[in-house]
């Protein structure tokens, strides 16, 4: 797509031929009213109100698409008097309980009715009796409803879930007299909103999603809102941080929004979390986890002068997660150099020698997709992750690319998932064997490789994989045959051509791909993609967390840089915790604890905790300000929500001799060969721009690596046939998202109704799973609908249930025994 | 909230220092700020008035408290918290306006979702240590829930007492007995309200 110019209100704008009109203005900060237009989603032309004149025509500026020379009046005289009708229509009926609406004046109901001056009300129908529903984490007011839809077409075009559609509302058909006195856009609208209402797409009574809750922060008026902050605050009294999602690698822009607890109690609080809508979509565990806070009464000074002793003295290993800032990790890496502590965290190092490894082989220093890439692709593949559940902003961002680039994609996965695979039909799901990962990357470049550049031996090497065999098939031809007729008035000969279907035999090349099999994927694999990519152009390739502890891990690597490289996919190795890559990038870690551990949210000898139940408290990441690095390779900055009364890893490193006065002075410090900027933490923005521009922090600079490349030949997989995976549920990512009141529950065995019913187990069963080193562990089972298969999950977010020794070499498949309790 | 608000880390902003006036250095300039302070002709105006009046005999003084006055509805004393005359439900809905009108920023309120799915005021209070009494969230009440009261014999150990949502609401005992009035101050709507209101057609 070229750039072209386009004039909208006299206002020459540069656009993508195509664009959509409205999103020109935006960006160019020409002002279109749009109530049902969701940036990045499909048009619903539910509320008419951008309508535009295009060259002399009245056209709707959120589906008009711009061409080269097009000039655009946002506003005349019969375009504000219809704009003023639909507002009109739209407050027939509508409650006037603005006094005790959630949305409390960031209204866009309200907002526009007062933008188009509707201070009267000519139309009038009888009210439909609307009643509220409790959708669990979300509460529906469907009288406030004005079915604009952007509910639906945010769950169905960003989401993925589709959980939510229109359905009939049983209200008052109107009165064809309206007809001749209300405007042809209003009456139009009327009529369709008069007839709907939003509902469960399943048909079920209550919402069975992934409960991102993305449908609340569209929702322009109050009737969706969270039923936890449902009548708590006004929003005007809610002071906004911005924040960036603590819990998951995408680091999405969030806000906590903060008050007074109550009369009695002044310290401040979160009620919930907001987002730019338009712009980052938020996933579950950010939106509803967000009280994770770690509130102590004051500094511990006793407990505060034994950790500097024992860190003086005995400690000389640090184990700590990636639920970090970049600065506590600068802090930690300072004081490795200073005093010779090992640094231990088991995730990171794994990610940081899948990033080595894969560099080796790419030339670069870190990969080339990030989220925006990927939406803007349209041929997406996934594989190595649990996409729904590791990362779902991944997912929100392929779901994204296949709907509204008409792409396609793969997702490779052990375990099948509905939600995922109900992206789009062009989203082929395949449901590989365990441990098939590196024959995927093989067949990954043999499918999409640039054999000429490839270097000769792996190409030779795919090549082994093939059989060519012939074989006879019988196949339809059409022939043309001559025939004379004659033609029995005029009596003269007529030559006519007739078509005839015939069969004939013939001999074809079948080509037959051993990888195929060694992946577990039927033989027309390869036929069906190439079906899929059918005029696809831009590729992303999303590769996940059960890559990283692989036991062919380096090797994958290496594949991947290979893809990186001779493909043309933007490769996304997606971190596995917030900050894995900004640990990874930061720390020198160790692969072996030593004699005696100091923990940073790690049970060890001596814990530093944030979840309160350590030795010494330390503040969670929703009280402290910092960077993270993201999965789209960016530095961004987070802000403190709440106070913390006690010490941070600050206050230990400048007792220990790091002199530093606040934890983000080290944001400065950031090391410059790992692609930092020597920039402070309080330069660093954090918006979006009206372009959709993600104005964050900055971004890592990418740096040439020179390697070598070689890889492996592939290893055969161990097949295992009871299996456990270790992943968390929907909703969950750590402990800290355990923490939070909302979220809280206890850790189950995960399994799909397919394997209940392989086991005659139930849910609320209780099992007992073993391991062949003796590990054991009494779970009680739990029902995930979301998932197919008969494979089942244990996760981690529950710090009661010790799943490490399951999982010893850290692959996230384990060969586990599961046996029913008897209770006799 | 902008980014360069966060960036602040100073404890308390928007202090402003000033040197104040100049310290007297000797004896004499002591003297004379003492005279200064000390003596000033309007006092003398102040004493002349009370003996006028006093030599006159004909006091207008208010016999309190054997005799009180009645106030105006205008007038603005500790706040009430009214009923619905209907149903004696509490009229406040917890909007929320007068905690944004309120200037001296000394209402708070607590609210939440009951089992009728209804917003309910749990907690409200009004800082008397602060209040100005300016009536603006009289004026601002779409219920006129909160009214000023006209009792001005407010004498307590402390302000705090007059506060809290219980000290304001009208009592049931009050309300059943028909005491409580309709209130025509700040906030009330005016005799002829109804001529300013455009009907909005209703289909039933």
């Amino acid at each position: 797509m070229s750039d072209i110019l386009i004039t909208i209100d006299g206002k020459q704008c540069v656009a993508k031929e195509g664009e959509y009109v409205l999103n020109v203005a935006r960006r160019n900060g020409i002002f279109i009213p749009a109530l049902c237009y969701v940036t990045n989603c499909s048009p619903t032309l539910a509320c008419r109100l951008c309508l535009v004149e295009v060259d002399g025509k009245r056209a709707y500026s959120c589906n008009a698409r711009t061409k080269e020379g097009m000039s655009v009046i946002t506003k005349t005289e019969d375009i504000e008097k219809e704009r003023r009708a639909i507002m009109e229509i739209y407050d027939i009926n509508h409650p006037l309980e603005c006094g005790v609406c959630d949305q409390s004046g960031e209204c866009e109901l309200q907002n526009y009715t007062l933008e188009m001056g509707v201070d009267s009300q000519r139309h009038c129908i009888p009210d439909t009796h609307r009643p509220t529903k409790n959708w669990g984490l979300i509460h529906y007011d469907s009288s406030l409803c004005i079915v604009c839809e952007r509910c639906v077409t945010v769950c169905k075009d960003m989401i993925g879930d589709s959980a939510l559609k229109t359905v009939p509302r049983g209200g008052t058909e109107l009165d064809k007299s309206w007809k001749d006195n209300t405007e042809k856009d209003a009456y139009a609208m009327w009529n369709k909103l008069q007839k709907s209402i939003i509902g469960v797409a399943s048909g079920a009574e209550t919402l069975d999603c992934t409960f991102c809750g993305e449908c609340t922060a569209v929702c322009p008026v109050g009737a969706l809102v969270g039923s936890d902050f449902q009548y708590k605050s006004n929003a005007w009294e809610l002071k906004k941080i911005p924040a960036s999602n603590p819990h998951s690698s995408d680091c999405s822009l969030m806000y906590y929004d903060v008050k007074h607890s109550s009369i009695k109690d002044s310290q401040p609080k979160i009620y919930r979390v907001s987002s730019d809508h338009n712009y980052a979509p938020l996933h579950g565990a950010a939106r509803y986890g967000f009280d994770f806070e770690n509130i102590i009464a004051g500094k511990d000074e006793k407990t505060f002068a034994e950790a500097i002793e024992l860190l003086k003295t005995k400690v000389d290993t640090i184990a700590f997660d990636s639920f970090i800032t970049n600065e506590e990790a600068l802090i930690l890496q300072k004081l490795k150099e200073k005093f010779n502590y090992r640094l231990v965290n088991d995730d990171a190092l794994a990610y940081q020698k899948f990033l080595k490894a894969f560099s080796q082989t790419s030339g670069v220093s870190l990969y080339s997709g990030d989220l925006q890439k990927i939406r803007e692709s349209n041929f997406v593949v996934s594989f190595g992750t649990a996409l729904k559940t590791d990362s779902p902003n991944s997912g929100y961002a392929m779901n994204n690319a296949l709907l509204l680039n008409k792409g396609a994609g793969l997702y490779f996965h052990p375990i099948a998932d509905p939600i995922v695979s109900a992206y789009s039909k062009n989203l082929l799901s395949i449901t590989h064997k365990v441990g098939a990962e590196e024959a995927i990357a093989y067949l990954l470049l043999d499918l999409f490789g640039d054999k000429a550049a490839m270097p000769q031996s792996l190409v030779d090497y795919l090549a082994t994989f093939h059989t060519m065999s012939k074989k006879t098939i019988q196949e339809s031809i059409k022939e043309d045959v001559k025939e004379m007729v004659k033609d029995e008035e005029s009596g003269e000969e007529k030559e006519v051509i007739k078509s005839v279907t015939k069969m004939v035999d013939k001999e074809i090349d079948i080509d037959t791909n051993a990888l195929l099999e060694l992946i577990g994927a039927e033989a027309d694999l390869s036929e069906k993609i190439e079906k899929l990519l059918d005029k696809k152009d831009s590729f992303s390739l999303i590769a996940g967390e059960d890559l990283y502890r692989h036991p062919r891990a380096e090797n994958i690597a290496k594949l991947l840089g290979f893809i990186e490289k001779y493909t043309a996919f933007n490769v996304m190795i997606i971190p596995s915790r917030t900050n894995t890559l900004g640990v990874a990038l930061i720390c020198a870690l160790d692969e072996q604890k030593g004699s005696f551990t100091l923990g940073y949210n790690v049970k060890a000898d001596f814990t530093l905790s944030a979840l309160g139940n350590g030795d010494l408290a330390m503040p969670a990441l929703n009280q402290q300000e910092g960077t993270f690095t993201s999965m789209n390779k960016r530095v961004v900055p987070t802000n403190a929500a709440l106070a913390f009364k006690g010490y941070c890893l600050n206050d230990i490193a400048n007792v220990l001799g790091l002199e530093s006065e606040w934890t983000i002075d080290y944001t400065q410090e950031l090391p410059l060969s790992k692609g930092y900027e020597s920039r402070e933490f309080d330069t660093l923005p954090n918006t979006f721009d009206n372009s959709g521009y993600e104005n964050r922090g900055y971004l890592l600079n990418v740096q040439s690596v020179t390697g070598q490349e070689e890889v492996e030949p592939l290893a055969e997989i161990a097949v295992f046939d009871s299996v456990v995976y270790l992943a968390n549920p929907v909703l969950h990512f750590s402990a800290f998202t355990n923490k939070a009141h909302q979220l809280n529950t206890t850790g189950a065995l995960y399994a799909s109704a397919e394997f209940l019913e392989a086991n005659n187990l139930k849910e609320g069963s209780v099992v007992h799973i073993s391991n062949e080193t003796g590990a054991k562990l009494v779970v009680s089972v739990q029902l995930d609908a979301h998932i197919g298969g008969l494979i089942p999950y244990l996760p981690t977010f529950d710090t009661k249930l010790d799943i490490a020794p399951l999982f010893n070499n850290g692959y996230r498949f384990a060969k586990l025994t599961i046996r029913g309790v008897d209770h006799e | 909230m902008e980014l360069k608000d966060f960036n602040n880390r100073n404890i308390a902003p928007g202090y402003i220092f000033f040197e104040g006036e100049k310290a007297p250095e000797n004896g004499w300039q002591i003297f004379k700020r003492i005279v200064k302070r000390s003596i000033k002709g309007e006092l003398f105006v102040g004493l002349w008035i009370v003996f006028r009046e006093m030599i006159r005999f004909d006091i207008h003084t208010v016999q309190y408290p054997a005799e009180k006055l009645e106030m105006s509805p205008r007038y603005r004393a500790i706040h009430k918290l009214l009923r619905l005359f209907e149903s004696g439900n509490e009229r406040c809905i917890g909007c929320g306006l007068c905690e944004k009108i309120c200037i001296s920023n000394c209402i708070r309120m607590d609210t939440h979702v009951d089992e009728r799915s209804r917003k309910v005021v749990s907690e409200y209070s009004i800082n008397f240590g602060r209040c100005i009494f300016c009536g603006y969230c009289a004026e601002v009440c779409p219920e006129l829930a909160i009214v000023h009261g006209s009792e001005y014999e407010n004498a307590s150990e402390q302000r705090a007492h007059f506060g809290l949502k219980e000290d304001m609401l009208t009592p049931l005992d009050t309300f059943k007995a028909k005491q409580q009035q309709e209130f025509p101050g700040f906030g009330a709507l005016s005799d002829n309200a109804d001529e300013f209101v455009k009907k909005t057609p209703l289909a039933y």
